[in-house]
């Protein structure tokens, strides 16, 4: 056990030489004590089939440690709730909810955000190979996924932030598509 | 033997032997149309149908519990994967990944004639760039996931179109890629059998074999099932009744035949006394197998009482004749007891004329049981017991009965202020004495009930309380009126009064609508140049549709889809529970879901059916007709209770000719009825429909005792010389009557417990009661 232990330890420091000084731990510890706060948000959606992104715009709302409400206003009205593990959509007239506990796979793309924006490194790692680069004022967190149920249909999610804010969130599907998730705090002070 | 005695037992031999043969040939049912109206109005039709035919009497819910959710799973999917072989069942729901392939394949494939969205200005210029500016819209959203990869061949969304009027409400929780109990500790199943709701044996195989099949799969033990749903309740009460039969008879008989023995002291004259009873009980199963074709075996069961009351005449036999003989006993008893015999048929007589079958059955039952019984004591016992009928002397014992008389005489005042303070009771409490609804009458034990609804709620399997109801000649009528039906429906959802509707048109348009969706689908060129025009500015380039222009093509110049398009999808089924052949036409079936959210669980009744007017459709709220059918009954027997009632009391005014003895014979009946009653609203009891009709038992049996007893009172000598040997032929015949009744109120049959527990009781009243106001010396 112990052999094991140090062996992950010297694969860490092997795997991450440059972030000697902000490793992992710290930014989870960084990301747990934001406690929430709103930001507006713009997401381009690159898909092989359109010429152009689709974009969207709206305001999110995040309160730790697992309630995320994203409001799109443009092009559409839509709102969707993560509370806990029921995800409600709402759009047109339309309300749909889904318990993510009956759905692993939308679970662990769920849990990326989640558990980036509360820190969580353990429910992190249940399902994704964590890199670190950069440093505490800029910092790229990189998800690979380890199970091949999610890795048929996201490649990569890129986090990118400063401090305990994150700013941009990129998805690169299975496909080649990917969604670029640029997050705007309405007010950077309140989060601290 | 003399001649004519002996012309008398051949005939009765012969007639038993006819009777016989009709008893071995009759039908005995003991499932729920003993509870289903004889002549249903066309709401109560559907409810009927519902009942004995619809999908939801053919769903059995089923949990696994015990292991790990991954054994479970594995149990789920191996019992899904047996019983699908079975040809007893038609579908078998887990929740298994790709189990429903075939049918998006099938809503995909057909999407064009299929989509409500598909109209001739879909496909205009404006038409297609809304719709394709739609579709990409929704890619924004997380939504968009799904939808991506159906937009080349789906740019108008049609298949979103489709897919978001279907029941998109309560999902069962999934475990292991199958369906799970909310808590997520038990695997859940819903299964469909062949077999009719209103087919027993065939839902007894169908549970049989998912329990033989489980323990196969599950061989290790450490699994167990647990099953539910209108099918097990069926088998269940059946198994209820059955078990009730012999045992409630075969109780009330060995209990009758030692009070016979007991007082006789000779098996022959306790065989011949049972001559008539046997005579009667199987009087009144011809009589009923004859008149409705199907015996109910509650009605067999009522026959526990039949005994007890039908031995009485055999008992006034030899016990009053023992002394004076034949002759004397024709003069001087046959009359009174004929006419209890009368007053008696009144009483089951008048259940004959309800349209609750059940009880219908019971009235002509018990009335040619009794009449029988009684013929054949008058006319072909005493031949038979010839004229030594070595009758021990038993007057002995009527001087004690008379102390006991004298006694209870004595407690008139009393006995009338404890009858008034129990009306008093009753008239407060007139509004809470009653049980609401029919679930009085179900034989479903409130531990199964639980269950039921535990694994309902489990499930979200679906209650089909609301529907709206079509009838047609034919099924491209039916599908038609349907599609009208469902236009007025859509605008009841968008106004929020209804949450949504299946149609069996959503999956099978009617060949109308089909042949009217095709022709809104433009010829190729014609297509591509206006989609060209749509997109010039769209981030959709028109040449990645190419997919999108060969299928509506292909559409285009497809055959109909028809009911044989289905086979093999899940959609043939509901179809086929939605749209259903009947003998007279097609019926169509629209099941409604309530709003849900903050506005509950109920439809307003009201919007829904203005909506509906003039569509053909009925409205039908389940719930609502079983409450009102329930009312029916109820009211129903007040009024045959009380014709029931008037017409003993006028054959009892016309043949005593005395307002004064009639009132005299009345007065302890009444009080009978008013004391039981109040003393099972004491005891807790909710009275329903069959309390009611004990009531009026208690008047037609109690009368036997009443009219010997008025007869006592009408010899000048007055009740003090009463016939000691009548006295005690009285108070066997009341033990025997009170055994028969009482046996019946050990039934867990809800229908012969109320009858039993009401005049059990109240038929020893009505003998002490009797008693107790007879008109001593110098009164009369």
């Amino acid at each position: 056990m112990t052999k094991r232990l140090l062996a992950c330890l010297l694969c860490l420091a092997v795997a991450l030489p440059a972030s000697a000084a902000f490793d992992i731990a710290q930014l989870m510890g960084d990301l747990a004590k934001h406690k929430g706060g709103r930001a507006k948000f713009v997401e381009r959606k690159y898909l092989a089939i359109l010429d152009k992104p689709v974009v969207s715009t709206g305001e999110m709302t995040y309160t730790a440690p697992d309630r995320l409400e994203k409001r799109t206003l443009t092009p559409k009205v839509e709102t969707l709730l993560l509370d806990k593990d029921i995800l409600s959509i709402e759009r047109d007239k339309q309300k749909l909810s889904i318990n993510l506990a009956n759905q692993p796979e939308a679970l662990a793309f769920v849990d990326s955000i989640r558990g980036t924006l509360s820190g969580n490194r353990a429910a992190l790692e249940k399902n994704y190979a964590l890199h670190l680069a950069g440093n505490s004022d800029k910092w790229v967190l990189t998800l690979l996924p380890s199970d091949q149920k999610i890795a048929s249909m996201v490649q990569r999610i890129t986090v990118t932030g400063n401090k305990n804010q994150v700013r941009i969130i990129e998805y690169l599907q299975a496909d080649g598509d990917r969604a670029v998730l640029n997050i705007d705090p309405v007010d950077p002070g309140s989060g601290k | 033997m003399t001649r004519p005695a002996g012309r008398a037992l051949a005939l009765w031999l012969l007639a038993m032997l006819a009777g016989a043969v009709i008893v071995w040939n009759s039908r005995f049912s003991a499932d729920m149309s003993f509870f289903l109206p004889a002549k249903p109005s066309a709401e109560q039709q559907v409810l009927v149908d519902q009942l004995k035919e619809g999908v939801v009497s053919r769903l059995l819910m089923v949990a696994i519990a015990g292991g790990d959710a991954a054994d479970r799973a594995t149990a789920s999917r191996a019992l899904r994967a047996r019983l699908e072989k079975l040809p007893e069942f038609v579908s078998i729901q887990n929740g298994e990944a790709g189990s429903t392939d075939a049918d998006r394949d099938y809503l995909f494939k057909h999407r064009y004639l299929l989509s409500p969205a598909v109209t001739p200005e879909r496909f205009t210029v404006d038409g297609l760039r809304q719709a394709v500016g739609d579709s990409i819209d929704l890619l924004a959203s997380p939504a968009g996931m799904m939808v991506k990869p159906l937009l080349p061949r789906d740019p108008t969304g049609e298949l979103v179109a489709l897919v978001s009027g279907l029941n998109a409400g309560a999902q069962p929780n999934v475990r292991d890629g199958v369906w799970a109990s909310r808590d997520g500790e038990r695997a859940m199943l819903l299964i469909q059998t062949a077999a009719l709701g209103s087919d027993t044996d065939g839902q007894e195989r169908a549970i049989g074999l998912i329990h033989s099949q489980f323990a196969e799969a599950a061989a290790d033990g450490r699994l167990s099932l647990q099953l539910s749903g209108p099918g097990l309740f069926a088998v269940k009460s059946r198994a209820t009744i059955k078990h009730e039969v012999s045992l409630l008879s075969t109780l009330s008989t060995v209990a009758i035949v030692a009070v016979l023995f007991f007082v006789y002291r000779s098996l022959r004259l306790m065989t011949l006394g049972l001559l008539p009873v046997v005579s009667g009980a199987l009087a009144g199963v011809v009589a009923v197998s004859l008149a409705y074709g199907t015996v109910f075996g509650i009605t067999v069961g009522f026959g526990s009482a039949l005994i007890g009351e039908a031995v009485d005449y055999s008992i006034y036999y030899f016990v009053q004749s023992g002394r004076l003989g034949v002759d004397h006993w024709r003069a001087r008893f046959w009359p009174t007891i004929r006419l209890g015999v009368l007053t008696s048929a009144c009483g089951f007589g008048a259940l004959l004329f309800s349209g609750f079958p059940g009880l219908a059955q019971l009235g002509l039952y018990s009335l040619s049981g009794v009449v029988v019984a009684a013929l054949v004591t008058r006319f072909i016992l005493p031949p038979l017991a010839g004229s030594n009928l070595g009758m021990r002397d038993l007057s002995h014992i009527g001087p004690r009965l008379k102390r006991g008389v004298a006694l209870l005489q004595g407690l008139r005042w009393p006995i009338l202020m404890l009858s008034l303070t129990a009306a008093v009771l009753l008239t407060v409490n007139r509004e809470r004495l009653w049980h609401p609804n029919l679930s009085a009458l179900s034989t479903v034990s409130a531990a199964d009930g639980e269950i039921d609804q535990a694994l309902r709620a489990d499930i979200s399997a679906p209650d089909a309380r609301y529907m709206a109801v079509i009838t047609a000649p034919d099924r491209e009528s039916a599908l038609q009126a349907a599609e009208r039906a469902g236009q007025k429906l859509d605008r009841l959802i968008a106004e929020g009064v209804i949450g949504g509707y299946d149609s069996p048109a959503r999956f099978l348009p009617s060949e109308a609508m089909q042949a009217s969706r095709r022709a809104s689908l433009p010829p190729p060129d014609a297509l591509q140049a206006r989609l060209q025009t749509a997109l010039t500015d769209s981030p959709l380039a028109a040449n990645k549709l190419a997919g999108f222009l060969d299928d509506v093509e292909t559409s285009r110049r497809q055959g109909q889809v028809s009911r044989e398009s289905l086979n093999g999808t899940a959609l043939a089924l509901v179809v086929d529970s939605l749209l259903v052949q009947r003998p007279a036409g097609w019926s169509v079936l629209l099941p409604l879901r309530p709003p849900g959210g903050d506005k509950g669980v109920d439809i307003a009744i009201e919007p829904v059916r203005a909506a509906l007017a003039g569509s053909g459709a009925l409205f039908v709220d389940m719930k609502n007709e079983f409450d009102t059918l329930y009312n029916d009954y109820l009211h129903e027997a007040t009024l045959l209770s009380l014709a029931g009632f008037v017409a003993i009391v006028g054959l009892l005014a016309v043949t005593l000719r005395s307002p004064r003895r009639l009132a005299r014979l009345l007065l302890p009946l009444l009080l009978s009825v008013v004391l039981v009653i109040a003393g099972l609203h004491l005891a807790g009891q909710q009275l329903h429909l069959l309390h009611l009709i004990g009531m009026l038992l208690i008047v037609a049996v109690g009368s036997n005792y009443a009219l010997f007893f008025d007869d006592a009172s009408q010899s000048a000598r007055g009740f003090e010389d009463f016939d000691d040997a009548t006295l005690v032929s009285m108070a066997v015949a009341n033990l025997t009557t009170a055994i028969g009744f009482g046996t019946l109120a050990l039934s867990k049959v809800p229908v012969l417990h109320a009858v039993g527990i009401t005049v059990g009781p109240g038929a020893i009243l009505a003998l002490l009661l009797s008693a107790c106001f007879v008109s001593r010396k110098g009164e009369a």
